[in-house]
């Protein structure tokens, strides 16, 4: 009664049913990935099975760092020693003042009325690679959650800010640098005090500035620092200094580029400083609660 | 062991050994670490796709031990390694093994030479489905300097096939009676 022969040799599907499955799955997976993030667990167990090659990987970078380390002359080592102590002399003087101006910063708080800033945990993390993507700005530390990681905190290291964790795996974790296309980053310009928000162009060396009024007050070589109004970057960590402007008066803002402080490639330790403890709570679900007493005081 | 016919085992007129599940995972796992290997500047532009470049040689060589569905699994684990869009790498590398069986007989025919203008065509292919999947995402053109990991793929095609040959030629002299 059957129409087909049955094969002798049982094959499974043809090469081309097997790739439209898989490229549907893959399309699938695609969209959602871009549209909802449902796959982080997914993506959790792969970066536990990746974790020891990625290791592997950095092995032998880490073996030549650390031949060479072991070859520097003493010479080199004296002048760094010499440089460090200077460095350190040049520091002192303002690491006295700090603990003063932060005590008075204190007082001056509670005489306003004011919450203090938190205090922030941070975590000293080594960069393993730079994501080999050519299209985003990333790199992956390691640290992670269990190392008390979270997505959402900032990144910076000795020199600014190289930003912000995005994405947190058990063993590591992928850092959005502030160059990345859809970063942005508060600042404040430290010499007129000007607001703004930094935007990453998707490339190396180079951020932007927009919407800022063409007669607005910025200069060449200003140095732009978080103003910490986001919650996430601390107040007052040098971001990028103002490299070129363009006022043109047939547009409404000027074309404003900078160029990051920090520097991935030059660095490869980084400083992990853990978000805020509490937010400001959110005033709309406070509103029961200021009810209550009302309705309380009516009964007797 | 009971899947691979003799057919697959003869490379130029040589017969070759059997082909260990064991070693076939050992070079992925090796083209992986490669992959992952923190470069600087300039070299991570030409550092070729070594985990493309092994998935052609199996695919070219070994077509039925290794299917859509390793290169699937593979592509996902590129995808979490290079925080890149998840099936980005997986719809690539299916297509690109889809090509690579497709059209290994033809491949096969062709010395090694001639056998890296198919690898070309093949890696440029497969860039280009991730270049398309980028851009639709949003993303912006990253420059032609984005092929070179393709072109340094093909050039590095003979002595991928001569080392991942080595282990699997007999000895010399070993049916000489």
């Amino acid at each position: 009664m059957q129409a087909t022969p049955q094969p002798i040799f049982k094959r499974g599907p043809s090469l081309a049913v097997r790739f439209a499955f898989f490229a549907f799955l893959s399309l699938a997976l695609l969209a959602s990935d871009a549209r909802f993030r449902y796959l982080e667990g997914i993506r959790t167990v792969a970066s536990v099975v990746l974790y020891p090659l990625q290791q592997a990987a950095s092995l032998p970078g880490e073996l030549l760092t650390r031949t060479g380390e072991f070859f520097v002359t003493q010479s080199a080592l004296y002048r760094e020693n010499e440089r460090l102590k200077r460095e350190a002399l040049l520091h002192a003087p303002q690491l006295q003042r700090l603990a003063a101006l932060e005590a008075e910063n204190a007082q001056l708080l509670r005489l306003m009325d004011a919450k203090p800033s938190p205090e922030r945990k941070t975590t000293i993390a080594e960069i393993l690679y730079e994501s080999r993507d050519p299209f985003t700005r990333k790199v992956v530390i390691d640290r992670g959650t269990n190392h008390d990681v979270h997505a959402g905190e900032a990144v910076i290291d000795n020199v600014g800010v190289l930003g912000q964790i995005t994405r947190v795996f058990p063993f590591v974790s992928e850092v959005s640098l502030i160059t990345d296309k859809n970063q942005s980053v508060p600042v404040q310009n430290s010499r007129s005090g000007l607001r703004s928000v930094t935007f990453g162009l998707g490339h190396d060396g180079a951020l932007e500035l927009r919407f800022i009024p063409v007669n607005a007050d910025i200069q060449i070589g200003d140095v732009l620092v978080t103003s910490g109004i986001d919650g996430t970057y601390p107040a007052g960590l040098p971001v990028a200094t103002v490299a070129n402007i363009e006022r043109n008066a047939a547009f409404a803002f000027a074309r404003i580029t900078c160029t990051p402080s920090a520097g991935v490639s030059s660095f490869n330790r980084v400083i992990v400083l853990s978000a805020p403890p509490q937010m400001v709570p959110n005033p709309l679900k406070t509103e029961p609660v200021a009810e209550r007493p009302r309705k309380g005081s009516a009964k007797p | 062991m009971s899947r691979s016919n003799l057919g697959d085992n003869i490379q130029g007129g040589e017969v070759m050994l059997p082909v260990r599940t064991g070693y076939i995972l050992l070079t992925l796992a090796v083209a992986v670490v490669l992959d992952l290997v923190p470069l600087p500047g300039w070299i991570s532009w030409v550092w070729p796709d070594f985990v493309a470049v092994a998935l052609v040689y199996w695919g070219v060589y070994q077509p039925r031990r290794l299917g859509l569905f390793p290169a699937w699994l593979l592509g996902l684990l590129m995808d979490v390694a290079d925080a890149t869009l998840f099936g980005q790498h997986a719809l690539a590398y299916s297509a690109l093994m889809f090509a690579v069986i497709f059209l290994h007989r033809r491949i096969q025919m062709f010395p090694v030479p001639y056998q890296m203008a198919h690898v070309l065509a093949l890696l440029l292919a497969q860039q280009c489905i991730q270049l398309v999947v980028r851009l639709v995402d949003s993303a912006q053109f990253p420059g032609f300097q984005y092929f070179f990991a393709s072109v340094t793929g093909a050039v590095l095609w003979p002595v991928v096939v001569a080392v991942l040959n080595a282990p699997l030629r007999r000895r010399q002299g070993a049916d000489d009676v």
